[in-house]
């Protein structure tokens, strides 16, 4: 099975181009069945080189495959290849899991829409690039399916275009990814001029063997974050994503939510011996900004009132903690961590998704309420999503985040009191959502006059395709942790299973007093959790003290605002003079030269008389002056 | 006596360089005065020529036969310039009325 690793984005592909070709003679649903069988065909295939891996020794479960030679210039040789090996083959399981589940999710979210077919051209081609991104074996590669997940990610935040708000989100997303690809283009050049390749076997070799100087891989680890910080939304360049929730909410889950977003982790994790070879301030560097990430942006959701950009602020957050991983050593954890999420928060996208379908579009959380009757269905499967993000045991989120914090108390521990609050306003922030829109009262029913032409207005259970993967991620989710368990070193599926390609660093936290303390640790996170439900429990559901959401939080610090006012003033100033400047001194001197040249070459045209005579004598003069020269000179 | 004083000169290579010099000197002076196109051509064939008999003469002074192969080249090499230049004289000649090299200055700076 292992021969055939490139039908993992090749099905995709097929899909994307039968859509494209077909897409609307098939119309609603048969574009959406179509694209969910490319999309779980492809699951199929990975779950088959997955189990043959799995049969396989440790050793011999990378596969390379060199589909062509896509660059071969001098010294540059990079083929479009593409590798399978435990991390990729995770990536593509629960990339084309999830995608297959919020395929057909789609085909119910997305009824009755105009560019029904069009959606699912789009999710295809997402569904391709994100695998090109994973499976690339080499930067490049990976690079085409990054700049291909950011062109379907402007596509689908901006699907309903019509909508100004959502034009104007597409467009801050593709801006704001371009400052990241920046780092990721340097990267490339740096690595490619420090070691001659860009394949990622080829400079991880290089760096565990001394090849990249310190001071070069630091630079290469830091520009890779900075790409990272912009597809992953880590500070200061998080501001495209709660906005990205303009587009349809599948979007959101699949894109936004579980895969996209965590490429940046992948790719961290994947040039992960670059990041060892650094000095040792680059970690640090990578686990604070995750840290106050998770932190800031976990402040934000306590004050949001829209259903899905709670659920923004709650991914960015997570994604902190994903890099505080990362910037711990901890990169399995980080993979752990990634794939709860992605099973926690695709289920609450999806279950946010439905409760917006049922209340007829409308997304005020302050609108909803009691919900949990009308929607039983959503409302558990919401319900479980919550306990999981939250860090109840035994749900999945619990112990992902958990490993992440054990590794983080044993490296730095102010870092860890920051992910203790963290965590503590993560259980905060979505009791309170879980509150506002399945329990209370029922706040919708005057609330519907707004909306008009409804006639009796009741919430309404999705149907049944929608339901399906809820359920379905809703046991994942309640099984997600079952991956890597903390309480055996046999129970560390994960990272045995990683072992052969991602430097797990259980040595170096060994012998730590987190590490021999780790059940101290996992009581302190429960108790922690229960602290953030209780709180909000007494706040909104008892009404014991008022809430607190201040108007700063509500909007985000500030921070949004703050941009736009820069970019609107100073720095536009600035920029109109860099353009300026480019006006005159450089196109200047361009058009000086055109102008300088044209000058003397009006006067040097004179010369062409147009008398062939003239050309003659003068061709014999010079004759004669040149055999005049060297007789002087004695040559002749 | 005459016929004694002609039997006397033994033409060297020396005469047949100043013969070759008068030829190249006559042709060139003809591309420069003439206007003609087709006058040119001869003058310029008459140059060549002049070239040619050079050539001959110093092989025959310094006892090398590269100097009379080379002629073959020039020979060749002229052959083809007519052949292409008349095409063009022909050709410009359908159009206008004059062979005057002087009317052709369209390119005239």
């Amino acid at each position: 099975m292992l021969d055939h690793i490139w039908l993992i984005p090749a099905l995709p592909l097929a899909g994307f181009l039968l859509i494209l070709l077909f897409g609307r003679r098939l119309g609603e649903p048969k574009a959406g069945y179509l694209a969910a069988a490319a999309c779980g065909s492809a699951f199929v295939v990975t779950a088959l080189v997955w189990l043959d891996m799995l049969g396989k020794d440790a050793e011999e479960r990378t596969k390379y495959l060199v589909m062509f030679k896509w660059i071969p210039v001098g010294s540059l040789n990079i083929d479009a290849a593409i590798l399978a090996d435990p991390l990729s083959i995770t990536m593509a399981l629960f990339i084309t899991g999830i995608g297959t589940l919020i395929h057909l999710y789609a085909i119910g979210y997305m009824h009755g829409d105009p560019k029904f077919s069009k959606f699912f051209l789009y999710l295809n081609l997402f569904a391709f690039s994100m695998l090109m991104l994973v499976m690339g074996e080499n930067l490049l590669v990976t690079f085409l399916g990054w700049e291909g997940v950011g062109a379907c990610s402007y596509f689908l935040i901006s699907f309903w275009h019509t909508r100004d708000s959502a034009a104007t989100a597409g467009k801050k997303a593709f801006v704001t990814n371009r400052v990241g690809d920046w780092g990721v283009m340097m990267a490339m050049f740096l690595a490619f001029s420090a070691v001659g390749t860009l394949s990622y076997s080829g400079i991880n070799h290089a760096a565990e063997n001394g090849g990249i100087s310190t001071v070069t891989a630091t630079a290469i680890a830091l520009m890779l974050f900075i790409g990272a910080c912009g597809k992953s939304a880590q500070l200061p360049l998080y501001i495209w994503l709660p906005d990205a929730m303009e587009g349809p909410t599948p979007v959101s889950a699949l894109i936004h939510a579980a895969t996209m977003v965590t490429s940046g982790v992948f790719l961290m994790t994947r040039m992960g011996p670059v990041l060892h070879a650094s000095y040792e301030w680059a970690p640090t560097i990578i686990a604070t900004i995750g840290a106050a990430t998770a932190l800031f942006a976990a402040t934000i959701a306590v004050a949001q009132t829209d259903i899905k950009k709670v659920l923004a602020y709650s991914t960015v957050s997570q994604l902190g903690f994903m890099f505080l991983a990362i910037g711990s050593g901890a990169y399995v954890a980080a993979i752990f961590h990634m794939v709860t999420h992605a099973f926690f928060k695709a289920l609450l996208f999806l279950g946010s998704g439905s409760v917006i379908h049922g209340m007829h579009h409308e997304q005020d959380m302050r609108r909803m309420g009691a919900l949990r009757k009308l929607m039983p269905i959503t409302a558990g499967t919401f319900i479980i999503g919550w306990l999981a993000i939250a860090g109840v045991p035994p749900f999945a989120g619990f112990f992902s985040k958990d490993e992440i914090l054990l590794y983080v108390f044993a490296n730095n521990r102010a870092l860890y009191v920051v992910g203790m609050v963290t965590a503590l306003l993560t259980a905060y922030y979505m009791t309170r959502q879980v509150i506002m829109v399945f329990f209370g009262e029922a706040k919708w029913k005057d609330a519907h006059e707004e909306h008009g032409a409804h006639g009796d207005f009741v919430p309404h259970e999705s149907p049944k395709i929608m339901l399906f993967p809820l359920v379905v991620l809703a046991f994942l989710s309640i099984t997600g942790g079952l991956l890597q368990l903390p309480f055996s070193k046999d129970l560390h599926f994960l990272e045995h299973w990683l072992e052969p390609v991602v430097h797990h660093s259980e040595a170096n936290i060994k012998g730590t007093w987190a590490y021999d303390n780790k059940y101290l640790l996992l009581l302190a996170a429960i108790v922690v959790a229960a602290i953030g439900i209780a709180m909000s429990v007494a706040v909104y559901a008892k009404g014991k003290a008022k809430p607190i959401e201040p108007k700063v939080l509500a909007d985000g610090w500030y921070y949004d605002r703050a941009i736009s006012g820069f970019m609107g003033g100073p720095g536009r100033k600035a920029f109109e003079g860099v353009a300026m400047f480019d006006a005159t001194v450089v196109d200047g001197a361009v058009i000086g030269t055109a102008k300088g040249v044209g000058g003397i070459s009006s006067v040097l045209r004179k010369v062409q008389s147009g008398f062939v005579r003239t050309y003659a004598a003068i061709i014999g003069i010079g004759a004669i002056i040149l055999l005049a020269w060297f007789i002087l000179r004695g040559v002749i | 006596m005459i016929a004694a004083l002609i039997a006397e000169i033994k033409p060297n290579s020396t005469w047949y360089l100043v013969l070759a010099a008068l030829l190249f000197a006559i042709g060139t002076l003809g591309v420069m005065v003439r206007r003609n196109a087709l006058v040119l051509f001869m003058c310029i064939e008459l140059m060549l020529n002049a070239v040619n008999l050079s050539f001959v003469a110093l092989a025959k002074e310094m006892d090398d036969i590269n100097g009379q192969a080379v002629v073959f080249f020039v020979l060749v090499v002229a052959a083809a310039e007519v052949v292409i230049g008349l095409g063009i004289v022909v050709a410009i000649m359908r159009k206008r009325v004059s062979a005057s090299v002087d009317d052709l200055a369209e390119l005239k700076g």
